[in-house]
Protein backbone atom coordinates (compact mmCIF):
# COMPACT_ATOMS: atom_id res chain seq x y z
CA UNK A 1 0.00 0.00 0.00
CA UNK A 2 1.66 3.62 -0.99
CA UNK A 3 0.37 6.32 -1.05
CA UNK A 4 1.86 7.39 -4.59
CA UNK A 5 3.49 4.12 -5.65
CA UNK A 6 4.73 5.18 -8.77
CA UNK A 7 7.30 7.84 -7.39
CA UNK A 8 7.79 5.48 -4.21
CA UNK A 9 9.27 2.44 -6.31
CA UNK A 10 10.42 4.34 -9.26
CA UNK A 11 13.44 2.73 -10.53
CA UNK A 12 16.80 3.65 -9.98
CA UNK A 13 17.31 4.92 -14.04
CA UNK A 14 14.06 6.78 -13.34
CA UNK A 15 14.46 8.83 -10.09
CA UNK A 16 18.29 9.81 -11.68
CA UNK A 17 16.40 11.31 -14.91
CA UNK A 18 13.92 12.79 -12.31
CA UNK A 19 16.31 14.36 -9.69
CA UNK A 20 18.55 15.32 -12.65
CA UNK A 21 15.60 17.06 -13.98
CA UNK A 22 14.46 18.99 -10.92
CA UNK A 23 18.22 19.52 -9.56
CA UNK A 24 18.73 22.04 -13.13
CA UNK A 25 15.68 23.50 -11.92
CA UNK A 26 17.03 23.67 -8.50
CA UNK A 27 19.81 25.33 -9.80
CA UNK A 28 18.26 28.16 -11.58
CA UNK A 29 16.17 29.23 -9.03
CA UNK A 30 19.27 29.24 -6.68
CA UNK A 31 21.01 31.65 -9.30
CA UNK A 32 18.06 34.01 -8.32
CA UNK A 33 19.10 34.57 -4.57
CA UNK A 34 21.69 36.95 -3.76
CA UNK A 35 23.75 34.55 -1.73
CA UNK A 36 24.22 31.41 -4.50
CA UNK A 37 24.49 34.26 -7.17
CA UNK A 38 27.32 35.71 -5.21
CA UNK A 39 28.78 31.91 -4.65
CA UNK A 40 28.87 30.65 -8.38
CA UNK A 41 30.62 34.06 -8.92
CA UNK A 42 33.46 33.92 -6.53
CA UNK A 43 33.63 29.98 -7.28
CA UNK A 44 33.69 30.35 -11.08
CA UNK A 45 30.41 27.96 -11.12
CA UNK A 46 28.80 27.61 -14.01
CA UNK A 47 25.80 26.37 -12.81
CA UNK A 48 24.40 25.20 -16.29
CA UNK A 49 27.08 22.25 -15.58
CA UNK A 50 25.91 20.88 -12.70
CA UNK A 51 23.61 18.51 -13.82
CA UNK A 52 24.61 15.10 -12.16
CA UNK A 53 24.51 13.97 -8.49
CA UNK A 54 27.90 13.50 -9.14
CA UNK A 55 28.41 17.07 -10.14
CA UNK A 56 27.26 18.39 -6.94
CA UNK A 57 30.68 18.18 -5.41
CA UNK A 58 31.95 21.50 -7.34
CA UNK A 59 29.45 23.15 -5.11
CA UNK A 60 30.86 24.35 -1.86
CA UNK A 61 28.04 22.86 0.97
CA UNK A 62 26.09 25.78 2.68
CA UNK A 63 26.26 25.71 6.46
CA UNK A 64 24.27 27.08 9.04
CA UNK A 65 26.30 30.04 9.31
CA UNK A 66 25.79 30.54 5.83
CA UNK A 67 22.07 30.33 6.20
CA UNK A 68 22.48 32.81 8.92
CA UNK A 69 24.48 35.47 6.88
CA UNK A 70 21.46 35.43 4.46
CA UNK A 71 18.95 36.80 6.57
CA UNK A 72 17.12 37.86 5.98
CA UNK A 73 16.79 37.41 2.12
CA UNK A 74 20.03 35.85 1.42
CA UNK A 75 18.46 32.61 0.12
CA UNK A 76 14.74 34.06 -1.25
CA UNK A 77 14.13 32.78 -5.23
CA UNK A 78 11.31 34.48 -5.40
CA UNK A 79 9.16 37.61 -5.08
CA UNK A 80 8.31 38.34 -1.25
CA UNK A 81 4.55 38.53 -3.04
CA UNK A 82 4.75 34.62 -3.29
CA UNK A 83 5.61 33.70 -0.02
CA UNK A 84 2.95 32.67 2.32
CA UNK A 85 4.83 31.55 5.16
CA UNK A 86 7.89 31.62 6.90
CA UNK A 87 9.56 29.08 9.66
CA UNK A 88 12.48 29.83 11.35
CA UNK A 89 14.77 28.18 13.95
CA UNK A 90 14.14 29.00 17.46
CA UNK A 91 16.93 29.06 19.96
CA UNK A 92 19.55 29.64 18.26
CA UNK A 93 22.54 32.78 19.25
CA UNK A 94 22.03 36.02 17.72
CA UNK A 95 20.50 35.75 13.96
CA UNK A 96 17.54 33.45 13.07
CA UNK A 97 17.65 31.40 10.02
CA UNK A 98 14.89 31.54 7.64
CA UNK A 99 12.66 29.50 5.32
CA UNK A 100 9.94 30.86 2.59
CA UNK A 101 7.79 29.09 1.36
CA UNK A 102 5.68 29.44 -1.40
CA UNK A 103 1.77 27.85 -1.40
CA UNK A 104 2.79 25.46 -3.72
CA UNK A 105 6.40 24.27 -1.33
CA UNK A 106 3.43 23.96 0.80
CA UNK A 107 1.33 21.70 -0.82
CA UNK A 108 4.34 19.77 -2.08
CA UNK A 109 5.34 19.25 1.99
CA UNK A 110 2.05 18.67 3.33
CA UNK A 111 2.54 16.00 0.60
CA UNK A 112 5.68 14.82 1.37
CA UNK A 113 4.51 14.30 5.08
CA UNK A 114 1.09 12.70 3.99
CA UNK A 115 3.05 10.40 2.02
CA UNK A 116 5.23 9.45 5.22
CA UNK A 117 2.13 9.22 7.25
CA UNK A 118 0.67 6.72 4.84
CA UNK A 119 4.03 5.13 4.71
CA UNK A 120 3.60 3.86 8.74
CA UNK A 121 -0.12 3.41 8.12
CA UNK A 122 -2.04 6.26 9.21
CA UNK A 123 -5.16 6.53 7.35
CA UNK A 124 -8.08 8.81 6.75
CA UNK A 125 -10.27 6.98 9.36
CA UNK A 126 -7.54 7.73 11.88
CA UNK A 127 -7.47 10.33 15.03
CA UNK A 128 -3.97 12.17 15.13
CA UNK A 129 -3.54 14.10 18.24
CA UNK A 130 -0.21 16.12 17.41
CA UNK A 131 1.50 16.95 20.42
CA UNK A 132 4.29 18.95 18.92
CA UNK A 133 4.62 22.31 19.73
CA UNK A 134 3.01 24.78 16.64
CA UNK A 135 4.78 27.97 15.78
CA UNK A 136 7.98 29.08 14.10
CA UNK A 137 8.83 25.39 15.16
CA UNK A 138 8.14 23.00 12.04
CA UNK A 139 7.47 19.72 14.07
CA UNK A 140 3.86 20.98 14.49
CA UNK A 141 2.45 22.51 12.05
CA UNK A 142 4.12 20.15 9.38
CA UNK A 143 2.76 17.48 10.31
CA UNK A 144 -0.40 18.93 11.27
CA UNK A 145 -1.09 19.56 7.31
CA UNK A 146 0.50 16.19 5.85
CA UNK A 147 -2.42 14.63 8.22
CA UNK A 148 -5.04 17.35 6.87
CA UNK A 149 -3.83 16.63 3.43
CA UNK A 150 -4.13 12.88 3.99
CA UNK A 151 -7.71 13.06 5.86
CA UNK A 152 -7.13 11.98 8.86
CA UNK A 153 -8.84 14.37 11.95
CA UNK A 154 -6.16 16.57 13.21
CA UNK A 155 -6.09 17.53 16.97
CA UNK A 156 -3.64 20.37 16.95
CA UNK A 157 -3.48 20.20 20.71
CA UNK A 158 0.40 21.04 20.64
CA UNK A 159 3.11 20.12 23.30
CA UNK A 160 2.68 19.99 27.08
CA UNK A 161 -0.33 20.39 29.36
CA UNK A 162 -0.29 16.37 30.22
CA UNK A 163 -3.85 16.11 31.96
CA UNK A 164 -5.35 17.71 28.78
CA UNK A 165 -3.17 15.45 26.88
CA UNK A 166 -4.53 12.42 28.78
CA UNK A 167 -8.30 13.87 28.59
CA UNK A 168 -8.21 14.09 24.65
CA UNK A 169 -6.73 10.37 24.31
CA UNK A 170 -9.83 9.50 26.15
CA UNK A 171 -12.51 11.41 24.67
CA UNK A 172 -11.60 11.50 21.48
CA UNK A 173 -9.98 7.91 21.46
CA UNK A 174 -6.94 9.38 19.44
CA UNK A 175 -5.16 6.36 17.66
CA UNK A 176 -2.35 8.29 16.20
CA UNK A 177 0.45 10.38 18.30
CA UNK A 178 3.03 12.56 17.26
CA UNK A 179 5.41 13.32 20.24
CA UNK A 180 8.71 13.49 21.43
CA UNK A 181 10.29 10.29 22.72
CA UNK A 182 11.11 11.42 26.59
CA UNK A 183 8.02 12.77 26.78
CA UNK A 184 5.81 9.15 25.22
CA UNK A 185 7.76 7.94 28.59
CA UNK A 186 7.20 10.38 30.65
CA UNK A 187 3.10 11.19 29.36
CA UNK A 188 2.78 6.98 29.98
CA UNK A 189 4.30 6.92 33.22
CA UNK A 190 1.31 10.06 34.15
CA UNK A 191 -1.31 8.31 32.56
CA UNK A 192 -0.64 5.05 35.26
CA UNK A 193 -0.53 7.53 37.81
CA UNK A 194 -3.76 8.55 37.04
CA UNK A 195 -4.95 5.01 37.60
CA UNK A 196 -5.29 4.36 33.91
CA UNK A 197 -3.23 1.87 31.58
CA UNK A 198 -2.12 3.27 28.47
CA UNK A 199 -2.14 -0.22 26.52
CA UNK A 200 -5.59 -0.77 27.22
CA UNK A 201 -7.34 2.20 28.12
CA UNK A 202 -7.01 4.47 25.27
CA UNK A 203 -6.59 3.51 21.36
CA UNK A 204 -3.49 4.34 20.57
CA UNK A 205 -2.02 2.61 18.00
CA UNK A 206 0.70 4.61 16.27
CA UNK A 207 2.96 6.92 18.08
CA UNK A 208 5.04 9.41 15.76
CA UNK A 209 8.23 9.80 17.06
CA UNK A 210 10.24 12.73 16.37
CA UNK A 211 12.15 15.95 16.87
CA UNK A 212 14.55 14.36 19.57
CA UNK A 213 17.61 11.99 18.52
CA UNK A 214 16.53 8.16 20.58
CA UNK A 215 17.73 4.62 20.07
CA UNK A 216 15.94 1.44 19.71
CA UNK A 217 15.97 0.60 23.23
CA UNK A 218 13.88 4.04 23.61
CA UNK A 219 11.32 3.12 20.95
CA UNK A 220 10.81 -0.27 22.15
CA UNK A 221 10.06 1.28 26.00
CA UNK A 222 7.46 3.66 24.05
CA UNK A 223 5.82 1.17 22.20
CA UNK A 224 5.93 -1.41 24.99
CA UNK A 225 4.32 1.48 27.55
CA UNK A 226 1.20 2.10 24.80
CA UNK A 227 0.92 -1.33 23.51
CA UNK A 228 1.27 0.24 20.03
CA UNK A 229 3.85 0.98 17.08
CA UNK A 230 6.53 3.44 17.43
CA UNK A 231 8.05 4.84 14.55
CA UNK A 232 11.24 7.23 13.79
CA UNK A 233 11.87 9.92 11.61
CA UNK A 234 13.99 12.71 10.47
CA UNK A 235 13.41 16.16 9.32
CA UNK A 236 14.97 19.79 10.01
CA UNK A 237 13.57 23.10 9.24
CA UNK A 238 16.10 24.28 7.10
CA UNK A 239 14.94 21.02 4.76
CA UNK A 240 11.18 22.41 5.51
CA UNK A 241 10.75 19.76 8.34
CA UNK A 242 9.06 16.68 9.77
CA UNK A 243 9.21 14.15 6.41
CA UNK A 244 12.05 14.27 5.35
CA UNK A 245 12.86 10.29 5.81
CA UNK A 246 10.57 8.21 7.45
CA UNK A 247 10.46 4.73 8.62
CA UNK A 248 8.49 2.03 7.00
CA UNK A 249 6.43 -0.82 8.55
CA UNK A 250 9.79 -2.44 8.45
CA UNK A 251 11.35 -0.25 11.19
CA UNK A 252 15.14 -0.74 9.72
CA UNK A 253 16.18 2.81 8.68
CA UNK A 254 13.94 5.67 6.77
CA UNK A 255 13.10 6.11 3.85
CA UNK A 256 14.86 9.36 2.99
CA UNK A 257 12.74 11.16 0.16
CA UNK A 258 14.43 11.31 -2.97
CA UNK A 259 12.27 12.84 -5.09
CA UNK A 260 12.29 15.85 -2.88
CA UNK A 261 16.35 15.93 -2.03
CA UNK A 262 19.73 14.79 -3.26
CA UNK A 263 21.09 13.06 -0.35
CA UNK A 264 25.09 12.39 0.42
CA UNK A 265 26.39 10.77 3.47
CA UNK A 266 30.11 12.41 4.01
CA UNK A 267 32.69 12.10 6.46
CA UNK A 268 32.37 15.08 8.11
CA UNK A 269 36.48 16.19 7.90
CA UNK A 270 37.22 15.92 4.58
CA UNK A 271 33.88 15.77 2.71
CA UNK A 272 34.42 12.49 0.71
CA UNK A 273 31.14 10.21 0.22
CA UNK A 274 31.27 7.50 2.65
CA UNK A 275 30.49 3.44 2.03
CA UNK A 276 27.22 2.23 3.46
CA UNK A 277 27.02 1.13 6.80
CA UNK A 278 30.15 4.05 7.49
CA UNK A 279 28.66 6.65 9.90
CA UNK A 280 28.89 10.00 7.98
CA UNK A 281 27.60 13.32 8.01
CA UNK A 282 23.69 13.87 5.89
CA UNK A 283 23.90 16.72 3.08
CA UNK A 284 20.77 17.67 1.35
CA UNK A 285 19.60 19.62 -1.58
CA UNK A 286 16.38 20.45 -2.00
CA UNK A 287 15.44 19.50 -5.90
CA UNK A 288 11.04 19.97 -4.59
CA UNK A 289 11.37 23.77 -3.35
CA UNK A 290 10.70 27.23 -5.44
CA UNK A 291 11.29 29.62 -2.54
CA UNK A 292 14.38 28.93 -0.25
CA UNK A 293 16.39 26.73 -2.65
CA UNK A 294 19.46 24.79 -0.23
CA UNK A 295 22.58 23.28 -1.95
CA UNK A 296 24.81 20.47 -0.16
CA UNK A 297 23.52 21.58 3.55
CA UNK A 298 25.72 20.55 5.81
CA UNK A 299 23.15 19.02 8.37
CA UNK A 300 25.66 18.21 10.99
CA UNK A 301 24.07 14.79 11.81
CA UNK A 302 25.79 11.55 11.45
CA UNK A 303 24.00 8.18 9.98
CA UNK A 304 24.99 5.71 7.60
CA UNK A 305 23.06 4.03 5.12
CA UNK A 306 21.53 0.80 3.76
CA UNK A 307 22.79 -0.54 0.57
CA UNK A 308 20.23 -3.40 0.48
CA UNK A 309 16.63 -3.28 -1.13
CA UNK A 310 13.80 -2.66 1.47
CA UNK A 311 11.19 -5.51 1.84
CA UNK A 312 9.00 -2.78 1.59
CA UNK A 313 9.39 -2.27 -1.95
CA UNK A 314 10.26 1.48 -1.77
CA UNK A 315 13.16 2.49 -3.28
CA UNK A 316 14.25 5.79 -1.81
CA UNK A 317 17.36 5.39 0.24
CA UNK A 318 17.34 4.09 4.08
CA UNK A 319 19.16 6.20 6.20
CA UNK A 320 19.55 5.09 9.96
CA UNK A 321 18.95 7.06 13.08
CA UNK A 322 20.95 9.51 13.33
CA UNK A 323 23.91 8.45 15.95
CA UNK A 324 25.11 12.45 16.86
CA UNK A 325 26.08 15.37 15.67
CA UNK A 326 29.05 16.58 13.69
CA UNK A 327 29.73 19.37 15.79
CA UNK A 328 28.93 19.90 19.64
CA UNK A 329 25.26 21.01 19.41
CA UNK A 330 23.05 19.28 21.40
CA UNK A 331 19.62 18.47 21.40
CA UNK A 332 17.73 19.07 24.60
CA UNK A 333 14.46 18.51 24.89
CA UNK A 334 13.60 19.29 21.14
CA UNK A 335 14.98 22.43 21.00
CA UNK A 336 18.36 23.02 19.44
CA UNK A 337 20.89 23.75 21.55
CA UNK A 338 24.83 25.38 21.46
CA UNK A 339 27.08 25.20 24.31
CA UNK A 340 28.36 28.43 23.10
CA UNK A 341 24.75 30.14 23.66
CA UNK A 342 24.73 29.20 27.03
CA UNK A 343 28.00 30.45 27.38
CA UNK A 344 27.24 34.00 25.47
CA UNK A 345 24.71 34.43 28.73
CA UNK A 346 26.70 33.57 31.46
CA UNK A 347 29.64 35.56 30.22
CA UNK A 348 27.44 38.79 30.46
CA UNK A 349 26.53 38.37 34.19
CA UNK A 350 29.63 40.06 35.99
CA UNK A 351 29.48 37.76 39.01
CA UNK A 352 29.75 34.65 37.03
CA UNK A 353 33.70 33.34 36.89
CA UNK A 354 35.59 32.02 33.83
CA UNK A 355 34.75 28.40 34.12
CA UNK A 356 31.10 26.80 33.98
CA UNK A 357 30.10 23.28 32.82
CA UNK A 358 27.11 21.84 31.34
CA UNK A 359 25.69 18.28 32.12
CA UNK A 360 23.07 16.72 30.93
CA UNK A 361 21.43 12.98 32.53
CA UNK A 362 18.34 11.79 32.26
CA UNK A 363 15.97 11.03 35.50
CA UNK A 364 12.99 9.40 34.58
CA UNK A 365 12.84 9.61 31.71
CA UNK A 366 13.14 13.33 31.18
CA UNK A 367 15.58 15.43 30.22
CA UNK A 368 17.85 17.65 33.06
CA UNK A 369 20.45 20.03 32.41
CA UNK A 370 22.40 21.05 35.15
CA UNK A 371 24.69 24.15 34.67
CA UNK A 372 27.78 24.46 36.86
CA UNK A 373 29.00 28.19 36.94
CA UNK A 374 31.52 29.12 39.16
CA UNK A 375 31.28 32.19 40.73
CA UNK A 376 33.68 35.37 41.14
CA UNK A 377 35.36 36.14 44.44
CA UNK A 378 35.47 39.73 44.46
CA UNK A 379 32.09 40.03 43.34
CA UNK A 380 30.72 37.66 46.25
CA UNK A 381 27.90 39.26 48.05
CA UNK A 382 28.17 37.68 51.29
CA UNK A 383 24.39 36.48 51.83
CA UNK A 384 22.95 33.33 50.99
CA UNK A 385 19.97 35.12 50.16
CA UNK A 386 21.55 37.58 47.50
CA UNK A 387 23.09 34.09 46.47
CA UNK A 388 19.75 32.75 45.71
CA UNK A 389 18.85 35.68 43.79
CA UNK A 390 22.15 35.56 41.67
CA UNK A 391 21.36 31.92 41.04
CA UNK A 392 17.64 32.56 39.71
CA UNK A 393 19.07 35.56 37.67
CA UNK A 394 21.22 32.95 35.97
CA UNK A 395 18.56 30.73 35.52
CA UNK A 396 15.63 33.21 33.84
CA UNK A 397 18.21 34.58 31.59
CA UNK A 398 19.65 31.30 30.42
CA UNK A 399 15.81 30.19 29.84
CA UNK A 400 15.05 32.94 27.85
CA UNK A 401 17.79 32.27 25.55
CA UNK A 402 17.40 28.78 25.27
CA UNK A 403 14.00 28.20 26.00
CA UNK A 404 13.83 24.94 28.92
CA UNK A 405 14.75 25.72 32.29
CA UNK A 406 18.17 24.41 33.35
CA UNK A 407 19.43 23.50 36.76
CA UNK A 408 22.02 26.06 37.97
CA UNK A 409 24.49 25.06 40.64
CA UNK A 410 26.68 27.37 41.95
CA UNK A 411 30.19 26.29 42.47
CA UNK A 412 33.76 27.53 43.73
CA UNK A 413 36.37 29.72 41.72
CA UNK A 414 38.92 26.72 40.66
CA UNK A 415 36.91 23.74 41.36
CA UNK A 416 35.38 22.78 37.85
CA UNK A 417 37.66 19.80 36.43
CA UNK A 418 39.69 20.73 33.16
CA UNK A 419 41.57 18.58 30.97
CA UNK A 420 45.05 19.42 30.00
CA UNK A 421 44.08 23.15 31.07
CA UNK A 422 41.21 22.64 28.83
CA UNK A 423 37.81 23.40 30.27
CA UNK A 424 34.87 20.66 30.11
CA UNK A 425 32.43 22.08 28.99
CA UNK A 426 29.58 19.93 27.98
CA UNK A 427 28.91 16.64 29.43
CA UNK A 428 25.96 14.32 28.09
CA UNK A 429 25.16 11.66 30.14
CA UNK A 430 21.79 10.66 28.60
CA UNK A 431 21.52 7.00 27.26
CA UNK A 432 19.98 7.66 24.02
CA UNK B 1 32.58 48.12 64.90
CA UNK B 2 33.22 44.47 64.98
CA UNK B 3 33.44 42.39 61.43
CA UNK B 4 32.29 38.73 60.11
CA UNK B 5 33.80 36.74 57.44
CA UNK B 6 31.29 35.33 54.77
CA UNK B 7 32.38 32.76 52.58
CA UNK B 8 30.84 31.02 49.48
CA UNK B 9 30.84 26.96 49.66
CA UNK B 10 29.43 24.48 47.84
CA UNK B 11 27.99 22.03 50.22
CA UNK B 12 30.62 19.38 49.95
CA UNK B 13 33.16 17.21 51.88
CA UNK B 14 36.24 18.83 53.40
CA UNK B 15 34.77 22.38 52.61
CA UNK B 16 34.98 24.03 55.80
CA UNK B 17 37.98 21.79 56.84
CA UNK B 18 39.95 24.05 53.84
CA UNK B 19 39.17 27.26 55.26
CA UNK B 20 39.42 26.45 59.14
CA UNK B 21 42.93 25.22 58.35
CA UNK B 22 44.09 27.96 56.26
CA UNK B 23 43.06 29.99 59.17
CA UNK B 24 45.09 27.67 61.90
CA UNK B 25 48.33 27.74 60.05
CA UNK B 26 48.34 31.16 59.83
CA UNK B 27 47.44 31.22 63.61
CA UNK B 28 44.10 33.30 63.21
CA UNK B 29 41.82 32.26 66.27
CA UNK B 30 38.01 31.16 65.63
CA UNK B 31 35.31 32.92 67.72
CA UNK B 32 32.19 31.57 66.22
CA UNK B 33 30.91 30.07 62.76
CA UNK B 34 28.00 29.56 61.64
CA UNK B 35 26.49 27.89 58.57
CA UNK B 36 23.70 28.51 55.91
CA UNK B 37 22.47 26.51 52.59
CA UNK B 38 20.74 25.90 50.13
CA UNK B 39 20.53 24.47 46.49
CA UNK B 40 23.98 23.01 46.79
CA UNK B 41 25.82 25.93 48.35
CA UNK B 42 26.31 27.74 51.45
CA UNK B 43 28.01 30.50 53.21
CA UNK B 44 29.62 29.88 56.13
CA UNK B 45 30.31 33.29 57.95
CA UNK B 46 33.09 33.05 60.50
CA UNK B 47 33.91 35.36 63.60
CA UNK B 48 37.80 35.59 64.30
CA UNK B 49 40.24 37.71 65.87
CA UNK B 50 41.87 38.99 62.95
CA UNK B 51 38.83 39.59 60.31
CA UNK B 52 41.35 41.86 58.10
CA UNK B 53 44.17 39.08 58.00
CA UNK B 54 41.77 36.56 57.13
CA UNK B 55 40.06 38.08 55.03
CA UNK B 56 43.35 38.61 52.82
CA UNK B 57 44.09 34.94 52.87
CA UNK B 58 41.26 33.59 51.74
CA UNK B 59 41.01 36.06 48.84
CA UNK B 60 44.67 34.25 48.14
CA UNK B 61 43.36 31.18 48.10
CA UNK B 62 40.54 31.96 45.48
CA UNK B 63 38.06 31.34 48.28
CA UNK B 64 35.17 34.29 47.42
CA UNK B 65 35.05 35.68 50.80
CA UNK B 66 33.32 39.13 51.60
CA UNK B 67 34.17 41.15 54.42
CA UNK B 68 31.29 42.58 56.83
CA UNK B 69 29.98 44.71 59.48
CA UNK B 70 27.98 43.46 62.16
CA UNK B 71 26.94 44.65 65.90
CA UNK B 72 28.14 42.27 68.52
CA UNK B 73 26.10 43.15 71.60
CA UNK B 74 26.37 41.18 75.19
CA UNK B 75 23.55 39.62 76.36
CA UNK B 76 22.77 37.65 79.39
CA UNK B 77 22.76 34.03 79.61
CA UNK B 78 19.40 33.70 80.99
CA UNK B 79 16.13 33.04 79.54
CA UNK B 80 14.43 35.94 77.66
CA UNK B 81 17.71 37.61 76.97
CA UNK B 82 17.61 37.78 73.14
CA UNK B 83 14.43 38.65 73.46
CA UNK B 84 15.26 41.80 75.15
CA UNK B 85 17.41 42.75 72.22
CA UNK B 86 15.06 41.51 69.52
CA UNK B 87 12.35 43.78 70.76
CA UNK B 88 14.22 46.83 70.95
CA UNK B 89 15.23 46.50 67.35
CA UNK B 90 11.51 45.92 66.75
CA UNK B 91 10.41 48.41 68.57
CA UNK B 92 12.59 50.59 65.81
CA UNK B 93 11.44 49.10 63.07
CA UNK B 94 14.96 47.75 62.36
CA UNK B 95 14.91 44.14 60.35
CA UNK B 96 17.60 41.70 61.53
CA UNK B 97 19.09 39.98 58.66
CA UNK B 98 20.92 37.61 60.28
CA UNK B 99 21.65 36.76 63.65
CA UNK B 100 23.66 34.32 66.28
CA UNK B 101 25.11 33.90 69.13
CA UNK B 102 28.00 32.28 71.58
CA UNK B 103 27.93 31.62 74.99
CA UNK B 104 31.24 33.44 76.57
CA UNK B 105 30.68 32.08 80.06
CA UNK B 106 28.43 29.11 80.53
CA UNK B 107 25.41 31.05 82.71
CA UNK B 108 26.97 34.28 82.58
CA UNK B 109 27.08 35.78 79.50
CA UNK B 110 27.10 35.49 75.52
CA UNK B 111 27.20 38.08 72.43
CA UNK B 112 24.79 38.08 70.26
CA UNK B 113 26.06 39.32 66.41
CA UNK B 114 23.71 40.84 64.52
CA UNK B 115 23.38 41.68 60.83
CA UNK B 116 20.68 44.48 60.21
CA UNK B 117 20.45 46.81 57.04
CA UNK B 118 21.52 50.43 59.26
CA UNK B 119 24.42 49.38 61.18
CA UNK B 120 25.00 52.78 62.91
CA UNK B 121 21.60 53.36 63.75
CA UNK B 122 20.75 50.43 65.19
CA UNK B 123 24.43 50.72 67.34
CA UNK B 124 23.29 53.59 69.19
CA UNK B 125 19.64 52.58 69.68
CA UNK B 126 20.91 49.49 71.44
CA UNK B 127 23.64 51.59 73.46
CA UNK B 128 21.07 54.25 74.17
CA UNK B 129 18.74 51.39 75.40
CA UNK B 130 21.83 50.63 77.75
CA UNK B 131 23.53 47.39 75.99
CA UNK B 132 26.65 47.08 75.61
CA UNK B 133 28.18 46.76 72.25
CA UNK B 134 31.78 45.44 71.35
CA UNK B 135 34.47 46.40 68.80
CA UNK B 136 36.66 43.17 67.14
CA UNK B 137 39.08 43.21 70.03
CA UNK B 138 37.30 43.23 72.51
CA UNK B 139 35.15 40.29 71.34
CA UNK B 140 38.20 38.21 71.26
CA UNK B 141 38.84 38.68 74.89
CA UNK B 142 35.46 37.95 76.39
ZN1 LIG C 1 10.79 0.23 3.55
Amino acid sequence: MYWEKEIETISPEELKTLQQERLKLTLQRAAQTPFYRKLFAQAKIKPELIKTKEDLQFIPPTTKEDLRSGFPFGFLSVPLTEVVRLHSSSGTTGTPTVIYHTASDLARWSNQVARSLFTVGVRKNDIFQNMMSYGLFTGGLGMHYGAERLGAMTIPIGAGNSKRQIWFLKHFKSTVIHIIPSYALLLSNLIKSEGLDPKTDFNVNIILLGAEPHSEGTRKRVEQAFGAKAYNSYGLSEMNGPGVAFECGYQTGMHLWEDYYLVEIVNPKILTPCQPGELGEIILTTINREATPILRYRTKDLAFYYQEPCPCGRTHLRISRIQGRADDMFIFRGVNIFPNQIETVLMNIPEVGANYRIILSREDYRDIMRIEVEIKPELFAGELPKLERLRERITNELRAEILVTPQVVLVEPGTLPTQEGKAIRLIDKRKL
Amino acid sequence: MAYQISVFAENKPGRIEKITGILAQNQINLRAITISSANGFGVIKLLVDQPQKAYELLHSHDIPAYLQEVIAVIMEDQPGGLHKIAKILSQNQINIEDAYGFVVKTGERSVLIIQVESQPHAQSILERSGLRVLNDEEIYQY
